[in-house]
C-alpha cells in the first residue's frame, strides 16, 4: 500500500510492499492522493479532471511519471501472498536464547516488567553451571542447521552471576567451533557492577553490549534507584562511558526507557547524545493500564511530537558532523531483510526462547512467569533426541502462526514490514490474546517510521546537495 | 519537469529460492527488549 505524509514541511509517498520511497512536489502529492483514494494507481476520472484544470498539463505528465514508477514495481506493488511454508519449511529451529542468569537485581526500577528481578516469584535466584551450560546444548542441538546462534546474557542483573557469564561464554566458543555454529553473544547490564576486568571481558567476548541508562540524570534516579533507594546515574554514566571509550566503533547501544514522567524524551535522547554516546535506544515503557508510570492514549499526541523533535534534531545534528543512532529511526532500506524474514519478527515462541535460572523454557523474557506459557523444561528437552519435540507443540504452533496477516488491522497497516504485526508479549498484556492488538504500540510504531523515513529521504538530499 | 524524486528504490524482495534462509538475527536480541523493530536487521544470506 502507499502511505503519502508530511512531515517537517517534506512530502513523502512510502511504498510499503516495495521498500521505495519518494519525494513529492504539490503536483505529484495531489496526483498521488488522487490515486491512493481510488485504492491504486489510476485515479477516479472526476479527480483527474480537476486536477487538470488545477495543474494544467502537468498533471497528466506526473501521472505518466508515476505510472513508470508503477511498472518498475517502486508504486502501488501488490502485496506478495506469502505461505507460513516458506518461512518455516520445516519445524522452525530455536536460533536464538535470552538466558536469564540471574534472577535477581541490585536496583530497583520503578518500571520494572521483571519485577524488580525476581520476576514476580519471590525467588531471587542466580543460575547454576550446570543449568547454564545445558541452556547452550539446548540452543546448539535445537538449532537444527541454523549456523548462526544469538544468546543474550539477562537478568534481573546478568553481572551478579559474572562466574557463570565468563564460564558460559568460554563454553559457547567451545561449543560453537565443535557443533559448527558461531554463536554471537550479548549482554543487557544496568551497569552498576562494571569495572576494569569485566569491562575488558564484554569488549573482547561479546559481539553486542546493551547498557541501561534513561537519560536526564533527574529521570534516571527517579526510575532507577539502587535497592536501598539512593541514586545510581552518576556512578552508572561514569562506567558506561568508560566502558564505550573501550569499545569504539564495536556494537553496543545504550539504552533507555521512558515512561507518562518523561514524554519529552527526545531530551532524554538528546542528553545521551550530548555525553557523546552514539548509538542510543530508547524504548516506550510498556506496563499494565492504571499503573501510574504506564503510557496512555492520552499521552500518544506528547510522544509523537517528542519523536518529531527528534528527527528533526537528529537530521540538524548529522549535517553539523554530531550525528548518533537512535534504533527506531535506524532502518536500512538498501540491504535490509527479506519479505519473509518481515513477517515474523523476534520469533518469540519458535525461533526465539528465554531460560530461567531453574532451566525453564519460556516464549520469550517477558512471558518468564506467566506459567500458561511455559513451553517445557532444559532437563526434559536434554533427555529427548529431539529436544525441540519436548517444547508444548500447540503452544509454539500458536507463536509460530503469529503472522501480520493474521490481523485484519495489519493488512491495511503500511508499517506492517517493519514491525511483522509487533510484539507478541505487548499484544497479550493488552489484549489477552497473543493475537490482540496494543493500538498504542501500533500507533508509535508507525510515528517512529513516518521519522525514520524522513531522516533517510533528508540524508538523500544532502548528499545530492553536497555533491 | 519531474515531480517525484525517488530517495529509495525497492528493497523488499522475497529471498532466492523462495524460502526463508532464517539465519538472521532476531530482533529481540538487539536494543529493544520490549517492542518489535524487524527492519534495522541485516540479511545474512551470502546468496540472496
Amino acid at each position: 500500500m502507499l502511505h503519502l505524509y508530511e512531515l517537517h514541511g517534506d512530502r513523502l509517498a512510502f511504498d510499503s510492499e516495495s521498500g521505495a520511497l519518494h519525494l513529492l512536489d504539490h503536483v505529484s502529492w495531489d496526483v498521488l492522493s488522487a490515486c491512493a483514494a481510488s485504492g491504486g494507481p489510476r485515479p477516479d476520472p472526476v479527480r483527474m479532471a480537476a486536477l487538470e484544470r488545477k495543474f494544467g498539463s502537468e498533471a497528466a505528465a506526473c501521472l505518466d511519471e508515476a505510472n513508470r514508477l508503477v511498472a518498475d514495481g517502486s508504486l502501488f506493488r501488490p502485496a506478495e501472498q506469502v505461505d507460513l511454508s516458506h518461512l518455516y519449511p520445516e519445524d522452525p529451529p530455536v536460533k536464538a536464547m535470552c538466558l536469564h542468569v540471574s534472577h535477581d537485581c541490585n536496583l530497583r526500577c520503578a518500571y520494572c516488567f521483571a519485577g524488580t528481578g525476581d520476576f514476580g516469584t519471590g525467588r531471587r535466584l542466580h543460575m547454576t553451571s550446570e543449568t547454564g551450560r545445558m541452556a547452550v546444548d539446548f540452543l546448539i542441538r535445537a538449532s537444527g542447521r541454523r549456523v548462526n546462534l544469538d544468546l543474550d546474557f539477562f537478568g534481573g542483573e546478568p553481572l551478579l552471576n559474572w562466574p557463570l557469564v565468563e564460564e558460559l561464554t568460554r563454553y559457547c566458543q567451545v561449543r560453537g567451533t565443535e557443533s559448527g555454529k558461531r554463536i554471537r553473544l550479548t549482554l543487557t547490564t544496568n551497569a552498576t557492577l562494571l569495572d576494569e576486568r569485566k569491562m575488558a571481558f564484554l569488549d573482547e567476548h561479546m559481539d553486542n553490549v546493551v547498557l541501561s541508562l534513561d537519560g536526564r540524570p533527574e529521570i534516571h534516579d527517579r526510575m532507577r534507584p539502587r535497592a536501598g533507594g539512593q541514586p545510581s546515574c552518576h556512578d552508572v554514566t561514569e562506567r558506561i562511558l568508560a566502558f564505550l571509550q573501550r569499545r569504539g566503533s564495536r556494537q553496543s547501544y545504550v539504552r533507555g526507557t521512558f515512561t507518562r514522567m518523561n514524554p519529552d524524551f527526545d531530551r532524554d535522547v538528546l542528553h545521551l547524545a550530548s555525553l557523546g554516546i552514539t548509538a542510543i535506544s530508547m524504548e516506550p515503557v510498556v506496563l499494565p493500564d492504571g499503573h501510574p508510570l504506564a503510557l496512555g492514549q492520552d499521552d500518544l499526541p506528547a510522544v509523537e511530537a517528542a519523536y518529531d523533535r527528534l528527527a528533526l534534531a537528529m537530521d540538524r545534528m548529522r549535517q553539523e558532523g554530531r550525528g548518533f543512532r537512535f534504533f527506531h529511526f535506524d532502518i536500512d532500506l538498501e540491504d535490509g531483510p527479506c519479505a519473509l524474514k518481515r513477517l515474523k519478527g523476534c520469533g518469540a515462541g519458535c525461533e526465539y526462547v528465554a531460560v530461567t535460572p531453574d532451566g525453564d523454557i519460556y516464549p520469550c523474557h517477558q512471558f518468564v512467569g506467566e506459567t500458561p506459557f511455559r513451553l517445557g523444561t532444559l532437563r526434559d528437552a536434554m533427555a529427548s533426541d529431539n529436544p525441540r519435540s519436548t517444547l508444548d507443540p500447540s503452544l509454539r504452533r500458536r507463536f509460530a502462526d503469529l503472522l501480520p496477516a493474521s490481523r485484519p488491522e495489519c493488512l491495511s497497516c503500511f508499517a506492517r514490514r517493519f514491525c511483522s504485526g509487533g510484539c507478541a508479549a505487548n499484544s497479550y498484556h493488552a489484549s489477552g490474546d497473543i493475537r490482540g492488538l496494543y493500538p498504542l504500540g501500533c500507533a508509535l510504531q508507525k510515528k517512529r517510521l513516518e521519522c525514520a523515513l524522513w531522516l533517510k529521504a533528508r540524508e538523500g538530499c544532502h548528499k545530492e546537495e553536497s555533491a | 519537469m519531474s515531480h517525484i524524486r525517488t530517495v529509495a528504490t525497492p528493497s523488499v524482495n522475497p529471498p532466492k529460492g523462495g524460502v526463508a534462509c532464517g539465519e538472521c538475527q532476531t530482533s529481540c536480541q538487539s536494543a529493544c527488549k520490549t517492542s518489535c523493530t524487524v527492519a534495522n536487521q541485516k540479511c545474512e544470506n551470502p546468496h540472496r
